[in-house]
This record gives C-alpha cells, sequence and structure tokens, in this order.
C-alpha cells in the first residue's frame, strides 16, 4: 500500500507541471463553470415565473461528460513518458510489484481529477443560498458520488490503455473510442433482443451516471459497475506491464 | 553473490544469449566486456529482474531471479545503459523518491550522503533537467548506490563521458567495489583491464573468454608482438632474430620493418635489441604491437570455434 501512496504522490505532483493537464484543467473549469454561469442567469430570469430551479447535478452531468475527452489526455501519457525517459527500467526493477505501479499511477491521477471536482463545490456554495428553501441535497451528494465513481472508472481504463501503448497518440484514441464505445454504443444491440436486451443498456455507462446517479438515484448495481470497471482497468495495466517484460 | 548458469534469453526467434554461466563474488569487481549487440544489457536486464530469461538458473544475492524478484531487486542497485532520470526534480528529490520506494529509514540523510559520495552534493537541489551528461551519470549511479545493495550492476557506466569523469566514475566503482559485488559492462579492453578482479568477454551472446585481466592478456595475445626497425636492409637481421631463444616467428615487412613475436615470460626484447646493435644497424624504433578489440574477439572466435571442433 505505501508503494502505491508514493507512486501516487509524484504521479499527482507532475500534473501541476504537466502542459496538458493545465489546457485539460482550464478546459474543465471554464465550461462547466460558464454553464454554471448560465444556468443561474436563466434561473434569475425565470425566476418571477417560479419555473427553473438550478441543481449541481446539472453542473456534474456535464463535467462527467467532458470527462470522456478529458481522461484520455491525462492518462495517455502515464506510462508512455516512462518509457520514453527510460523511468520505466527503474520502476520495473525497484522492488516493487507490476500492480502497485499501475494501482499508484491510477491514484495519483484520480487525487487530480478529484481535485479539479472539489473546485465544483464553489459552484454549490455559490448556489444554495439563490434556491428556496435549499437545494435537493440528496440530488447533489448522489450526483457527486456518480461523479467520482465515473472519473475513477474512465481512469482505471485509460492508465490500462496507457500500460499497452507506448505511443501516446495510440493511447489517446483507444482511449477514447473505449470510452465512446461504453457510453453509448455498447447499449446499441439492446433494441434488437427483445429478451436479454437489458443486459446490453446495463453495460452502458450512461445506465449508471446518466440515467440514474446524476438523477438523484443511488443503486448497489451502479456502484458494483463502476467498482468493477476500475478492477478491470488496473488488472489490464498490470497485465499489460508483466507482457511488457516478457517482450 | 551472482550466480548464473544455463542462461538463455530469445526475443521472439532471435536468440540473444546463448547458455551462459559465470559467477562473481562478493567483493569481486567484475567486467563484462563485449562489442555492441554482445547481450550485456540483456544479460544485466535479466539480472536485475527487469525481463525473465527464456532457459536458466540464475542466484542474485542469494535470491532466484525469476522466483524471488522483489527479493533480488531489493538487494541489487542497477543503473541502466540509458540514465533514468526525471528532468522535472531536482537531484535531492529524485533520490528520496528513490529511497522511499526501497523504504530506505532517514531517507532525507541518505539521500545527502549519496550525492556526496558521487561529488554532486554542492548541486542537490538543482534540477536535474539542467544537469551535464557526467552529472547525470552520476546522479543514476547515485540512485543505484542509495540503498548500499550487495549487489551492484552498472551498464556502461562510463559511456559518452569525458576523461576526467571516467576516471571520477571509475574510482567510485572501485572504492564501491571494495565489500560489494560490481559487475560493469564495457566495450573498452583497458577500461576492463583497469578496474577489474575479472573479464568475461561475451560475444553474440555467450562468454568467449574468463579470466583475471592478467592471464587473460597472455591467454589472448599468446605471444607479445613487437616490431622493430632499422636504417637500411634488414634482411640479414631478419636470419639472425630467427634464432634468437624464445622467438616464436618472424616476419619481414613491405615496409623494411620486422614483426616478431615471443612467447610470455620470455622476454627476447634485450636479446634482439643487443643483437641489431651489435650486427652495427642503426635501431630506429622497437614498440609492441598490441592488439585491437575486434581482433582479440576475431581470435577468440576463432579459437572457440576450433575448441568445439575439437570436442565433437
Ligand atoms: N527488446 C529487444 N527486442 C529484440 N531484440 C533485442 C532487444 N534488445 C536487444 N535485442 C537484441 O539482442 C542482442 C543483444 O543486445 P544487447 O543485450 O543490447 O547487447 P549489448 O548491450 O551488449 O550491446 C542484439 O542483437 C539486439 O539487437
Ligand atoms: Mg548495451
Amino acid at each position: 500500500m505505501r508503494n502505491i501512496w508514493i507512486i501516487a504522490k509524484r504521479e499527482y505532483n507532475h500534473y501541476f507541471i504537466s502542459p496538458i493537464a493545465y489546457v485539460v484543467a482550464v478546459a474543465l473549469l471554464l465550461l462547466t463553470g460558464g454553464y454554471f454561469s448560465l444556468m443561474l442567469f436563466a434561473a434569475n430570469q425565470s425566476g418571477s415565473f417560479g419555473g427553473f430551479v438550478p441543481e449541481i447535478s446539472e453542473v456534474n452531468n456535464l463535467f462527467g461528460f467532458l470527462l470522456l475527452l478529458s481522461i484520455p489526455a491525462l492518462t495517455m501519457r502515464v506510462i508512455a513518458d516512462e518509457t520514453r525517459s527510460g523511468a520505466i527500467e527503474l520502476l520495473l526493477t525497484a522492488p516493487i510489484r507490476d500492480f502497485e505501479l499501475i494501482a499508484g499511477k491510477w491514484l495519483g491521477s484520480f487525487l487530480f481529477v478529484l481535485t479539479l471536482i472539489s473546485v465544483t463545490l464553489l459552484y454549490l456554495i455559490i448556489l444554495s443560498p439563490q434556491v428556496t428553501p435549499h437545494p435537493d441535497w440528496k440530488l447533489a451528494a448522489s450526483s457527486y458520488i456518480g461523479l467520482i465513481l465515473l472519473a475513477g472508472a474512465l481512469i482505471a481504463l485509460g492508465v490500462g490503455i496507457s500500460a499497452i501503448f507506448s505511443n501516446q497518440v495510440t493511447a489517446f484514441i483507444a482511449t477514447f473510442g473505449l470510452f465512446i464505445f461504453l457510453w453509448w454504443l455498447i447499449g446499441a444491440p439492446a433494441s434488437l433482443f427483445p429478451v436479454g436486451g437489458d443486459f446490453f443498456t446495463y453495460m452502458t455507462i450512461n445506465a449508471h451516471f446518466g440515467d440514474t446517479l446524476s438523477q438523484g438515484n443511488f443503486y448497489l448495481t451502479d456502484l458494483t459497475y463502476f467498482l468493477s470497471l476500475i478492477a478491470i482497468g488496473l488488472f489490464t495495466g498490470t497485465l499489460a506491464i508483466e507482457i511488457r517484460r516478457w517482450k | 553473490m551472482i550466480q548464473v548458469s544455463g542462461l538463455i534469453k530469445d526475443y521472439g526467434a532471435r536468440r540473444a544469449l546463448n547458455s551462459i554461466s559465470f559467477n562473481a563474488n562478493q567483493g569481486e569487481i567484475v567486467g563484462f566486456l563485449g562489442p555492441n549487440g554482445a547481450g550485456k544489457t540483456t544479460t544485466m536486464r535479466i539480472l536485475t529482474g527487469y525481463m525473465p530469461p527464456t532457459d536458466g538458473t540464475i542466484i542474485v544475492a542469494g535470491h532466484n531471479v525469476v522466483e524471488e524478484s522483489l527479493e533480488v531487486r531489493k538487494r541489487v542497485g542497477y543503473l541502466p545503459e540509458t540514465v533514468p532520470l526525471y528532468n522535472e526534480m531536482t537531484a535531492f528529490e529524485y533520490l528520496k523518491f528513490m529511497g522511499q520506494l526501497r523504504r530506505l529509514p532517514n531517507v532525507e540523510e541518505r539521500a545527502l550522503e549519496t550525492l556526496d559520495t558521487v561529488n554532486l552534493d554542492a548541486r542537490a537541489h538543482s534540477y536535474i533537467g539542467t544537469f551535464s551528461k557526467g552529472m547525470r551519470q552520476r546522479i543514476g549511479l547515485a540512485q543505484a548506490l542509495l540503498h548500499r545493495p550487495e549487489v551492484l550492476i552498472l551498464d556502461e557506466p562510463t559511456i559518452g563521458l569525458d576523461p576526467n569523469q571516467v576516471a571520477e566514475i571509475r574510482e567510485v566503482i572501485r572504492e564501491i567495489g571494495k565489500d560489494r559485488t560490481v559487475l560493469f559492462s564495457t566495450h573498452i579492453l583497458s577500461e576492463a583491464q583497469q578496474i577489474c578482479d575479472r573479464v568475461l568477454i561475451i560475444n553474440k551472446g555467450k562468454i568467449v573468454a574468463e579470466d583475471t585481466p592478467e592471464n587473460l592478456q597472455s591467454k589472448l595475445v599468446g605471444a607479445q608482438q613487437v616490431i622493430l626497425r632499422v636504417r637500411g636492409d634488414s634482411d640479414d637481421l631478419a636470419e639472425k632474430i630467427k634464432k634468437i631463444k624464445g622467438v616464436k616467428r618472424v616476419e619481414k615487412k613491405e615496409d623494411n620493418s620486422i614483426e616478431f613475436e615471443f612467447s610470455v615470460g620470455q622476454d627476447a626484447r634485450p636479446l634482439v635489441a643487443k643483437t641489431a646493435v651489435q650486427g652495427g644497424y642503426d635501431l630506429l624504433e622497437m614498440r609492441t604491437a598490441s592488439m585491437s578489440l575486434e581482433e582479440i574477439f576475431l581470435e577468440l572466435t576463432r579459437e572457440s570455434a576450433s575448441s568445439v571442433k575439437k570436442s565433437s
């Protein structure tokens, strides 16, 4: 566990000197911030009609959607950088397990994205006095849980893929492709099967984030789904490192 | 400390290491000498647990590299051929990170001590990205020394350095080698001869010779070759030299110089010189013709090929 933490700490610090990480952070915060401002503006306009109530879950929804493009940009270099600098030889001959290396890389990236997510708590603080009687706390909590689980799962898959490809561009495309596939495409066959089609729907990220967690519904299956993705991503990464050694 | 027997490594269909066996004991500096592509890096990567062997038994610091990889890695310091550094870290931060991964007590203190060992203490808080090639090599070496490993494996530690830096690194290696096992690779014969207690010569994935530098020299060369030059015609002198005791081969060269060989331990040079002078020749030059590394490899590979034939 301590090894994971040491790797994670370096990875986390590394993001603060990485240009791509800055671009991603600025883009994420600008877009969600802009969206939030628009939402407040619209609410104030429609306030007199007593209609639209802004919710933080809307912002988190957008955040989650933007992660589809942001995470591949963040994780594509996780292993590729080490390979290019030759430091991979150091890490693979240090007394740490391959799993610890991958899990540390995952944790460091996850903590960085959590840092970005935590900025949106500011929106919630701005929002809460404006909503009467108060924001839907249950909805807010569940949408944050959803966003965090989503980020954890996408990062795990991204790190796993980055361990397979030592070329960053390839890693980016493969990761982004996988996310698109999991978000929508895998659910496409659902309508083709009158019986058992639910399985395909269950496999989509959207079924667990967009349709439930970010709507204020928390089911155990959602938790299981995201934790499984994390496990698959970390396992794939570890396996890829092991295969790399044999080549 | 290092026991390798029957080590084989295949990259796909290509055999990079073909049944390598050798030992290295505590307090011994072993030089791994061979041309590019011989298999030095591959061997070292297997010894350090970076990649598994295709076949063979390898024990390093008392543990099997395949079955107890982590135990081996704890006890080995490794400087890879491409020095693995993080440019965005300071020398101190980098060593601290490595020390934490190795779970050292008093990491910070140890990092500073080690920087001192490699003469980088003044640059402890400079970014590695600003370091010169020699400094990068030294911080790489510091990383390998940090945990005071029982076994030190250095892959071409002096490559690309200027003579002063080479001398410094050699000094550090010799110092460490006093009580630990050091295996270091090089493709420079004289370097291996200067530092090592024992030299392993590797070529095309096979160990073709193994001995102390001195024995190797005499075994390899078998005889020492000397080139002699006198003023004027030297035909008669060549005939006279042939009769001198210990002289094995005399050859008259086109440029009128004479090349002769004598067995090691039977230095014929004083007698040859006397003969020349007494014969009234003006002695212009007498020098030993040393074999180049290429010639030595040619020699060795020829020898091993013929010894294979003999034994079959
Ligand atoms: N990762 C690899 N994949 C395929 N072949 C390799 C790989 N690494 C080394 N080789 C080959 O194995 C042989 C030995 O290489 P190496 O161990 O690097 O030699 P040295 O370090 O003595 O120069 C070379 O012919 C090289 O081309
Ligand atoms: Mg090499």
